[in-house]
């Protein structure tokens, strides 16, 4: 079993998970985060003054899949998350030890 | 009682009303412009001020500043909790309403003057040692201007000096107020480093929109009747607020940046700040002038702060004190017998003397304000320190200061704790289980 975690623009999460739907993918989680990687921030002013806020707004996402469906799912996430400018994000593939649903204790692959 | 008349009495009890209104008005103004960690302590330093002023102000304080006169300095003791201040008019101020109905108009000027510089010390100042600078300054600074400029017999009033509704009184003297609170109080920790940056700003057009509103009554209603005057008045702080916000607007957008929200807002306070002293002296092709003028000269000033090093952090010293004199010099300038035959013509009428009791009337009231305030502090920091502990200043002020919070958006509520006040009720599992039995039929 595999987390994949992705970091993309916000603007770009309805397309992910439309993407990710279409592979199968049952379902997942999203948060707000900022961060900062090779796309700086921007700056804000206020009453003239000028401020540089480093810390860009972004939505990461967490999806729990089978060790089969993971190429095509971060195919998915690479073809529906990319815009081809600066600060497209990052996927991130990680092994998972167990996963178990609360409600009728499966384990495994079944409980995904 | 038949000298009173019940227009001009419903107008000036109106506008007491409005001008109450701008000081929750001003905690929501500059409440937006600070961090979400102290909103509450930046919005109740104006509210409590709202209550404590005013009790002052019934007590003695309108009878310092309004009473019979003592050498031109202050007023005396005749009018102690409100005594003799009854139905009947106090002629020397407003013949035409109840002596009463005067002394309710003024409260509110008293009220939201020292609530102007809370946002000079904003976000790391003790609550306890805001209180104590607030009383203290408003029994000897804003008692004591007030008599000069606006008591009958003050010596600044006797000397010509104008102020219609507050440039000198109100605007420069917090303004001034301000400064010497930046000075003393010292920079925000990360001040000039890190973004110190508002975090509502809705809530601070909300303010203006308050602020704006409550002036008409600030402004119209110092005519102290319902008439030309005040018609008059009204018109010329409507257009100074409109020219100066566009004109900060047009500066901010030339300069290189951006047209921003908070700048319009700004320019509309800085507007109706300017044109404050002058608004029952000038006409409204003047106003235009003073207004677009505020709206440039105040953007101006707001930037001294950080060529100089002071932390004045919801820019009172470049908006109002600023605002404040810009404006009682207009008067100067611009005063015209044409509008008001009281008050006289100022230099671009024929009359050059006018603008030199103008200047000498910002002068000695910046200057014993900031004085005055200066040494205020320093005893209120000897006895019980001004500024929060770094702790608390990091914490911010609504926990550190008030324990409670402005904003929870994250939906727990509060199902992280438990309840701690002891006594209120019980609840323990049997009562719950009881509660649900009775249920069940």
């Amino acid at each position: 079993m595999k987390k994949i975690e992705a970091i993309i623009k916000p603007f770009k999460l309805d397309d992910v998970k439309n993407a990710l739907s279409k592979v199968g993918v049952q379902g997942l989680t999203a948060y707000e985060v900022k961060g900062f990687g090779r796309q700086k921030g921007h700056t804000e002013v206020y009453r003239g003054a000028e401020y540089r806020i480093d810390f860009v707004p972004k939505v990461k996402i967490e999806v729990m899949v089978t060790e089969e469906l993971a190429p095509r799912v971060v195919d998915a996430i690479m073809e529906s998350a990319r815009t081809g400018k600066i600060g497209d994000g990052k996927i991130f593939v990680l092994p998972v030890e167990d996963v178990v649903r609360i409600r009728t204790g499966e384990r495994g692959n079944d409980a995904i | 009682m038949q000298n009173i008349n019940t227009g001009d009495t419903a107008f000036i009890l109106i506008c007491a009303a409005m001008v109450m209104f701008m000081t929750p008005g001003l905690a929501l103004f500059y409440g937006g412009m600070v961090r979400t960690k102290n909103v509450l302590g930046t919005i109740m330093q104006s509210f409590i001020i709202l209550g404590i002023i005013n009790l002052l102000w019934m007590l003695f304080g309108y009878s310092l500043a309004f009473g019979p006169d003592k050498f031109g300095l202050i007023g005396d003791l005749s009018y102690i909790g409100l005594k003799g201040v009854g139905m009947a008019p106090n002629a020397a101020y407003a013949p035409t309403i109840p002596h009463e109905a005067f002394m309710i108009f003024q409260a509110m000027f008293a009220i939201i003057t020292p609530a102007l510089i809370t946002g000079a010390f904003a976000e790391r100042m003790k609550f306890s040692s805001f209180l104590a600078f607030t009383i203290a300054w408003f029994i000897i600074v804003y008692l004591p201007v007030a008599h000069w400029v606006w008591g009958n017999g003050g010596w600044l009033r006797n000397l010509g000096v104008l102020d219609f509704a507050g440039g000198l009184v109100v605007h420069a003297s917090s303004g001034a107020a301000a400064l010497a609170a930046a000075i003393f109080t010292g920079r925000r920790r990360g001040f000039g480093a890190e973004p110190i940056i508002p975090h509502n700003i809705p809530l601070t057009i909300i303010g203006t929109g308050i602020l704006w509103f409550g002036w008409f009554g600030f402004n119209a209603g110092s005519a102290l009747a319902a008439g030309g005057l005040a018609t008059n008045a009204f018109v010329t702080t409507h257009i100074a607020a409109t020219a100066a916000t566009v004109s900060w607007v047009v500066v901010e957008w030339l300069k290189g940046g951006k047209p921003t929200t908070l700048g319009a807002a700004t320019g509309a306070i800085a507007g109706l700040a300017t044109i404050t002293p002058a608004a029952g002296y000038v006409s409204p092709t003047a106003a235009i002038l003073i207004g677009l003028a505020a709206g440039i000269v105040c953007y101006y000033a707001i930037s001294l702060k950080f060529k100089f090093g002071y932390d004045d952090s919801l820019d009172v010293v470049g908006v109002h004190g600023v605002g404040g004199i810009l404006g009682t010099l207009s008067a100067g300038l611009f005063a015209s017998a044409a509008i008001n035959g009281a008050a006289g013509n100022g230099l671009f009428f024929g009359n050059p003397s006018l603008l030199w009791k103008q200047a000498l009337g910002v002068f000695v009231v910046v200057g014993f304000s900031f004085i005055a305030s200066m040494v205020i502090f320093k005893i209120v920091d000897k006895l019980i320190g001004v500024r929060v502990d770094e702790e608390d200043e990091i914490t911010g002020l609504d926990l550190s200061q008030h324990s409670e919070v402005g904003y929870d958006l994250s939906g727990l509520g509060g199902s992280a704790g438990g309840f701690v006040t002891s006594g209120a009720f019980d609840v323990h599992p049997s009562s719950q289980v009881s509660t649900a039995s009775t249920e069940t039929p």
